[in-house]
């Protein structure tokens, strides 16, 4: 289980990213979502441990790590898919998944993690991950690493960014596929509905705070009703409509 | 040969013995050993230090090997070797130099390489470079390689000094004529007080020749390095240069980049880029359970790979 106590961001000591957040997570798969500059990416990088936290603490598992280290918090279980993959001159495919699953593994094993996010092992295992590949290729093979690590969380900052129609429905199909093989927590950051839905729980977080932390029937129903208000109230349809 | 210079031989050519098919191996100043076979011949030049290596045109699928190794202390020497490359070969150069210092005086090794490549050859050029020795002499490496390419030739060239030069002068002159292509790579990583010069000048004389020279170094601590380029379209052509250095610490880097079209159709690049290894970089290695120091070894490990 990872819980965060009162955990607050002001990175300038006067705005406030994230505000007195509490939350315990349990459950296998939940969402995280909120408008554009609502602290979600910020939260995710401080379970992650890239960015430490003003004040507050993070436990897994009963366990401190609040002042873990990013290293030492992925050897504890953490593993984190950045929202736009870093490119490496020189370091390839393979090379990153291999240190992803942090042992030497076959070309077999390459091929199943690249195979479970649409790429064909044969033409990436050598490939570069620098500038040759795109955006969209990126984010696959940053979700493969992820696959590979296998941990007890893994955390993904907007998977569905930058991939294209068609790659997204594959997404879809990756996150089922992970949410039933993995015994771990996913954790999703995502603006898109079609993963949300797939999601046990949605947490909303909006000005640096949680909204809402409930199962997803419940935030879908609440979000309905937000939306049929302000349909109300902006005349588009008719208080008896 | 004693483990040293084994050793040597091991890191410059990848090999543990006295190669296979034709080479020469140059040990402490003085020619130990080579050998020529029925399409290479390898000739000791009379009037200076150095060989003569002529390949039969058409030969393909063959190679030579020039070491030089030097593990006394204090040698300073100065080369020549000529290649004559015959039309349509096909072949792969080994050349390196293997420095072990263990002494006060400095150890220095000057190598000149011409190549002279005739219609439709092609030819693969690896050189390394490496230093070892914990004594207080300087290992000095000044190499200096001409390049002819006649119509259609092509040659790739592929240069590494990884580890333990002091000092290094690298001067890289090439001369291209028609459909031309010269390809060369250069890895360097500097410690300490090193310090690293690489200059390339390339004529682009011929229709429709091209080069692609691509540096990616590392300089860490207090080294230096200095890269300059410069290409010459001389006609209808293509010419990329490109300068890719990672800073560490307190080393200095400095690229000198200079393209000059004298053609209208000349088409000519130079991208220069330096810069610490990206923060982003770190952390998603580091992400993946390595230490930050680990994940700066395998970040400078694949860009100088």
């Amino acid at each position: 289980m990872l819980e965060l106590r009162n955990i607050s961001y002001t990175p300038d000591g006067v705005h406030m990213i994230l505000k007195n957040v509490n939350l315990k997570i349990s459950d296998r798969f939940v969402a995280v979502t909120g408008p554009n500059g609502s602290g979600k990416s910020t939260l995710a990088k401080i379970i992650a441990g890239i960015i430490a936290p003003t004040s507050g603490q993070i436990l897994l598992d009963g366990v401190d790590i609040t002042d873990m280290s990013v290293t030492e918090r992925a050897k504890n279980g953490i593993s984190f898919a950045f929202q736009q993959p870093v490119r490496f001159k020189g370091i390839t495919v393979k090379r990153l998944i291999t240190l992803a699953a942090g042992r030497e593994i076959s070309f077999a094993e390459i091929c199943s993690y690249l195979s479970e996010v649409g790429l064909c092992a044969k033409d990436y295992v050598d490939r570069e991950v620098d500038a040759s590949l795109s955006g969209g290729e990126l984010k696959r093979i940053e979700i493969a690493m992820i696959n590979a690590r296998g941990t007890k969380l893994s955390v993904f900052d907007e998977p569905e960014a930058g991939i294209d129609l068609w790659s997204f429905n594959n997404l879809i199909k990756v996150f089922r596929n992970m949410y039933e093989r993995t015994k771990g927590t996913i954790i999703i950051i995502s603006h898109q509905e079609r993963i949300l839905d797939i999601a046990d729980k949605i947490i909303v977080i909006d000005g640096g705070e949680v909204a809402n932390y409930a199962d997803k029937d419940d935030i879908f129903q609440h979000l309905i009703n937000v939306r049929s208000t302000c349909r109300k109230a902006s005349g588009e349809v008719t208080v008896n409509g | 040969m004693d483990n040293i210079q084994k050793e040597l031989l091991r890191q410059v050519a990848d090999i543990h013995e006295v190669p296979e098919g034709a080479y020469s191996l140059r040990i402490n100043g003085k020619l130990h050993g080579k050998n020529s076979t029925e399409n290479i011949q390898i000739v000791t030049k009379e009037d200076k230090p150095g060989i003569d290596i002529y390949i039969k045109a058409g030969t393909k699928n063959e190679s030579v090997h020039i070491p030089v190794l030097l593990s006394q202390t204090g040698i300073k020497e100065l080369v020549y070797n000529d290649f004559h490359v015959g039309e349509d070969c096909d072949i792969v150069i080994v050349a390196g130099c293997g420095i072990h210092n263990g002494g006060s005086g400095d150890s220095e090794h000057s190598g000149i390489h011409s190549f002279y490549l005739a219609k439709n050859a092609k030819l693969k050029y690896i050189e390394k470079h490496y230093g070892a020795g914990d004594g207080n002499g300087k290992n000095v490496m000044n190499p200096t390689t001409y390049v002819e390419l006649a119509e259609n030739a092509y040659m790739e060239m592929e240069t590494a000094q990884i580890k333990g030069v002091d000092s290094t002068d690298r001067t890289t002159r090439a001369v291209l004529a028609e459909n031309a292509v010269l390809k060369v790579s250069e890895k360097i990583m500097t410690h300490g007080e090193q310090y690293a010069k690489t200059t390339f000048e390339v004529d682009l004389n011929g229709e429709n020749c091209g080069t692609h020279v691509i540096s990616r170094s590392v300089a860490c601590d207090n080294s230096k390095q200095l890269f300059v380029s410069l290409i010459n379209g001389n006609n209808v052509c293509s010419g990329h240069t490109e300068c890719d250095a990672i800073i560490m610490d307190n080393a200095r880097v400095e690229a000198v980049p200079k393209i000059s079209a004298n053609h209208a159709e000349a088409s000519l690049i130079h991208e220069a880029a330096i810069g610490k290894i990206a923060g982003e970089q770190l952390v998603k290695l580091m992400s993946l359970g390595l230490t930050e120091k680990e994940a700066e070894e395998e970040i400078v490990g694949g860009f100088l790979k």
